[in-house]
């Protein structure tokens, strides 16, 4: 029996987690997010310039690690990090190229 | 101020300069919304794109059109939020690359 066959079918075909760190006002964040709904990609996003205070400043901490210019959106997609709206960069992350 | 009145303001200041709007004209309206939205937010018509501090002495160089906008454009035919873009942009006779940061981190107050 091969790993896939030993798997259910929503674990063969489950997608590496998926986190934008977005701007509720970004032209970029929102065909982000646009393109990830029409490829029926299931992602978590955060609207940092919605936040604030101490959540707001753990957000900017987090988004940081991942890209220290802290410009939007930075998107995560399982262990890789794409900066701005990538969409060929995106895809091949998520395996649709 | 609504959007078309800041549209149709921008337009003729921006085309003076050699600036368009994208001719994405519900990308440019949805921007513009979103400016309008940081005014009453912060005061001051802030890049919808960028991460702003509500300081606008901070957030002085990308009050839209921000500093970046000029070199943007001259290099890649686009602002940062591809809001305003030159005519050759517009016409499709240059790629439309992504317009990465060129705000430098230090300027960033976070």
């Amino acid at each position: 029996m091969t790993d896939d066959e030993s798997k259910s079918p929503s674990e063969i075909k489950s997608q590496p987690d998926v986190k934008i760190y977005s701007l509720s006002t970004c032209s970029h964040c929102k065909s982000a997010k646009k393109f990830l709904g029409e490829c029926t990609i299931k992602y978590e996003f955060v609207d940092v310039d919605l936040l604030e205070g101490d959540e707001r400043k753990a957000i900017i901490d987090d988004v940081k690690k991942f890209n220290p210019r802290c410009s939007f959106p930075t998107v995560i997609i399982g262990d890789k990090v794409i900066v701005g709206y990538k969409e060929k960069e995106i895809k091949e992350a998520l395996g649709l190229e | 101020m609504n959007a078309q009145q800041l549209y149709d303001m921008m337009k003729k200041v921006q085309e003076a300069k050699g600036y368009y709007f994208n001719e994405d004209r519900e990308r440019v309206f949805d921007l513009l919304e979103s400016l309008i939205l940081n005014k009453q937010r912060y005061g001051y018509m802030g890049c919808p794109c960028r991460l702003l501090s509500g300081d606008r002495a901070k957030d002085r160089d990308i009050i839209c059109p921000c500093v970046y906008s000029v070199p943007d454009i001259a290099e890649f035919g686009s602002c940062y939020c591809n809001l305003y873009v030159s005519k050759e942009w517009n016409e499709g006779k240059m790629p439309r690359d992504y317009v990465p940061e060129r705000r430098p981190p230090e300027k960033m107050p976070f």
